[in-house]
């Protein structure tokens, strides 16, 4: 049995010290929220905060959490991430919506480490998350957007 | 409750005026009002799902007013991105009157005779950006005949003329007597009245939904985890299934030794199915593990092993003889011969895969009475429900297909065999259905999985005088037939050219006196598939690419050139005119390095054309700025219209500048993005959407955005070096001193 806390909550999962985080959240505890895309990050579909930074959770193994505070999208609160899903709704950034749990990890991951980033600062977090569908352009818009109300 | 539809399904003609809808259709179409109650036993969804769609015994209901106000629209279309459930809520919530605030969504199941696609004929599927065409008369029918009947139900609680009683947001308002009651308290009289045969539809100036900027439905489920798709689904008991699958197309299963695999903890069984070998497991990691501990020795008799570079090298040869004709005019040999110059170019096109973020993934789980519910990101409804049944051994009723947000699809999940469901089902039927099958395919399996956008040869000749007006124009292409060899042959391959594979050619609107176009069907063992825009991904960057070198040829603007030869074009003349004035095309400056292209193209009935903004560097492009105009008719949503050029642009990039899925010796060597990159944050460019006021019927915008592109930035890039790059994806190590 591995120790694990998630959104807050103690768990104890049963399997392999390997397995990576992804499918321990999606498998074992249901939290379907985070994605799997492409099982080797280079899409950033299954990002997911660790002790609050965006870490891709298909290369992070269940036996290397540790103590380590895990949320997810099901589970991320506070002023950025309320600024960053309220700017999303309000400009409509998803399409298909698939790749927005991570993208929104990953946005409230920048914006908390830098509450006004440029353009160039947001293409350098947010290069690793892919969206087929094409979104960038509002996802750029919609960090801008949270960024201002954040300020 | 009042739930209102059409006992029959529309006309299938593709554009039915208004007069003929209202004066026939109409009268043959009766609608219906069933009540009915939410069944409490509905299967549950780990992730709080949609409701089950409990319209199955109610014939086309497309509407649900609940008690408590809310009203269910029930979306027939898959929507994998492109909005279509905002889309369709709001013709119906328009004619209706309702509050956006009340509107939900639900995906209606299976059932062609209820919910075909008008345009497609008895089939009930998403595709050819039809979602909003073929449901705008039929949506508003329903929104407008519900609206008529919860009148008419407050006219007679109230004992007054249906003629003073007024409806907005949700509310039935009688002003002399201020009276009012929401839609929910009126739901169930309205229920048990009569429906209207011809209720009257608004007019486009009494619009308050279509046309404005409205809330998509699904931003607030798509941004806190809540959505659910179908690798979401978690059913009791649920086992997962991964598959290994022969390397080469066409390959069997020779023999398998699952001794290492069944031995991985957690691996609960082994079998063997018409497409692999399935791996089943309590878990999907379990289940990688077990099938990478798989020894499988494949059969490659009958599978595809030549390389995609062969392939191709085939098809210039091929391209040399003559071909089936698909389009004719006028002698363009002798208007070649006579030319004062002749123009030749050769391009050619590589496999694409759709590469959507969602992996493809199905669950299939037996019910109690031997009948089997389908949750996927169903796409094509009448023959996936047809497939898995027939494998199943049940007749289609004992099928329920459940439809889900889909992560994606651009035409992957609509395959002719439903090949993906089939193979859940084989594996539901090789394991005796003893527990519910979660089929996923990894990364790598959807990449590798085929069912590319075809690898395509086009080689064009073309004669101008000494004015530089086209005196002859001929063009072959090589390709393999989507159609051919399909259930649906029949209805789309005419004297064995296949529509999907000559549009945007065959039918191009410049005025060309002299044409021909031929086509070679091409025989590989590589399955094919539409990707978003399907021919036009081709034909598209031919037209457009050759049109340009041919007005510098004759040393005209190309802008003025193409208006030219579109005056029989107004509508793409239009969208053209639009995209250069908003990019400043006459006042461009000419610089090296920097170059504006500018491309025009039709396609599913919608004309869009781009203005592209680029700048070159060595061998690398930056993509600066895109202005695009649309003209699809009424702009239902316009935001949403703008949403899908702006993807549409972020979509097809990287197939513009590198992706290509390659094959050695019958192997795909492309097996995740770190091969085949999709397009990242980094390169996006500002994109203009300028969309052009019409009262046309409305068509669709899925698809039309992403033909212009790559001819805009190639064009852009001659403009940028005075290098012609053809070939996608470009060539970029091939431009030179820049």
């Amino acid at each position: 049995m591995i120790k694990l806390t998630v959104n807050g909550r103690a768990h104890e999962v049963e399997a392999d010290p390997e397995t990576p985080l992804l499918w321990v959240l999606r498998d074992h505890l249901d939290k379907t929220g985070t994605k799997y895309g492409c099982g080797i990050a280079q899409c950033g579909a299954c990002t997911v905060h660790l002790d609050g930074q965006p870490v891709r959770s298909c290369q992070t193994r269940i036996g290397d959490v540790g103590e380590g505070k895990v949320t997810t999208i099901e589970g991320v609160s506070g002023r950025v991430a309320e600024a960053v899903q309220t700017a999303w709704r309000k400009l409509d950034v998803v399409q298909c919506g698939y790749c927005q749990s991570g993208q929104i990890m990953s946005a409230i991951g920048l914006l908390t480490d830098n509450p006004k980033p440029s353009d160039s600062d947001i293409a350098g977090a947010m290069d690793g998350n892919i969206c087929r569908c094409g979104t960038y352009q509002r996802i750029r818009a919609a960090i801008h957007e949270a960024a201002r109300t954040l300020a | 409750m009042l739930t209102i539809g059409r006992s029959k399904a529309g006309g299938r003609a593709p554009r039915v005026s208004r007069r003929s809808f209202l004066g026939g259709a109409a009268a043959a179409t009766g609608a219906i009002v069933i009540g009915f109650r939410l069944d409490p036993k509905g299967p549950s969804y780990a992730a709080g799902g949609p409701d089950l769609p409990a319209v199955k015994a109610m014939p086309n209901a497309f509407v649900r007013i609940a008690s408590d106000d809310t009203v269910t629209v029930i979306c027939k279309h898959l929507d994998m991105g492109q909005g279509n459930t905002t889309g369709l809520a709001t013709i119906l919530a328009d004619e209706l009157d309702a509050d956006w605030a009340t509107i939900r969504t639900e995906f209606a199941p299976a059932d062609a005779t209820l919910y075909n696609n008008t345009l497609m004929g008895p089939v009930q599927g998403t595709g050819g950006s039809t979602a909003i065409a073929n449901s705008w008369f039929q949506l508003r029918k329903a929104g407008a005949a519900a609206r008529e009947m919860l009148v008419a139900a407050a006219a007679y609680q109230w004992k007054v003329s249906v003629s003073e009683i007024t409806v907005e947001t949700g509310v039935v308002r009688h002003a002399a007597s201020n009276r009012e009651a929401r839609f929910g308290a009126l739901a169930a009289s309205a229920a048990t009245l009569p429906v209207p045969q011809e209720p009257r539809l608004k007019q486009p100036g009494e619009w308050r939904l279509i046309g404005q900027r409205v809330p998509r439905l699904d931003s607030v489920a798509k941004t806190d985890g809540s959505a659910v798709y179908s690798l979401d689904i978690r059913r009791p008991g649920q086992v997962t299934a991964v598959v290994a699958h022969p390397p080469r197309f066409g390959a069997t299963v020779k023999s398998v030794d699952d001794k290492a695999a069944r031995a991985v903890k957690g691996v609960l069984d082994v079998v063997t199915i018409p497409t692999g070998v399935a791996v089943i497991a309590k878990d999907t990691w379990t289940a990688m593990k077990g099938r990478d501990a798989l020894a499988v020795t494949w059969d490659d008799a009958g599978a595809e092993a030549r390389s995609s570079d062969a392939i191709l090298a085939e098809y210039r040869e091929t391209a040399k003889r003559p071909g089936l004709v698909a389009s004719e005019r006028g002698d363009p040999e002798a208007g070649i011969k006579g030319a004062a110059k002749v123009l030749e170019a050769e391009f050619s096109f590589p496999y694409l895969a759709h590469a959507a973020m969602e992996p493809l993934n199905a669950t299939i789980e037996r019910a109690s009475d031997g009948t089997y519910d389908v949750y996927a990101g169903c796409q094509l409804q009448t023959v996936e429900q047809a497939v898995i049944a027939a494998i199943l051994g049940v007749t289609t009723d004992k099928v329920r297909l459940h439809t889900l947000w889909a992560g994606g699809s651009f035409g992957r999940r609509a395959t002719p065999g439903a090949d993906y469901l089939a193979e859940a089902a084989s594996i539901v039927k090789a394991t005796g259905a003893k527990a519910p099958i979660h089929l996923v395919w990894t990364r790598e399996d959807d990449m590798t999985g085929g069912y590319y956008r075809p690898t395509v040869f086009h080689k064009l000749r073309a004669g101008l005088d000494a004015k530089g007006a086209i005196t002859g124009w001929q063009h072959v292409m090589v390709g393999k037939s989507i159609m051919i060899g399909s259930p649906f042959e029949a209805m789309i391959v005419k004297n064995g050219i296949d529509g999907t594979t000559v549009e945007g050619a065959s039918d191009t609107p410049y005025a060309l006196p002299a044409y021909r176009f031929e086509v070679h069907n091409a025989r590989e063992g590589v399955p094919v598939l539409w990707w978003r825009s399907v021919g036009h991904t081709h034909t598209a960057q031919v037209m457009e690419v050759f049109i340009d070198e041919i007005a510098h040829a004759a040393n005209v603007d190309p802008l003025a050139y193409r208006l030219a030869l579109l005056n029989q074009a107004p509508r793409l003349s239009a969208a053209l005119k639009l995209a250069a004035e908003k990019a400043n095309w006459a006042e461009r400056t000419r610089e090296k390095g920097h170059g504006l292209g500018v491309s025009a193209h039709e396609s599913f009935g919608s004309y869009v054309a781009m203005v592209a903004d680029v700048s070159v560097q060595e061998a690398s492009v930056k993509v600066n700025r895109i202005v695009a105009a649309v003209d699809v008719g009424i702009a239902v949503n316009p935001d949403i219209i703008s949403a899908q050029v702006e993807g549409a642009v972020g979509f097809a990039l990287s197939s513009v500048l590198r992706n290509r899925i390659t094959l050695k010796d019958g192997v795909v060597q492309e097996r995740n993005f770190d091969s085949y990159e999709p397009t990242r944050m980094s390169e996006m460019p500002v994109v203009e959407v300028h969309i052009v006021p019409s009262q046309a019927a409305p068509t669709g915008i899925g698809e039309p955005g992403v033909p212009v592109l790559a001819p805009a930035i190639s064009n852009a890039i001659f403009a940028a070096t005075g290098q012609r790059l053809r070939s996608l994806p470009l060539d970029l190590a091939s431009l030179r001193g820049v």
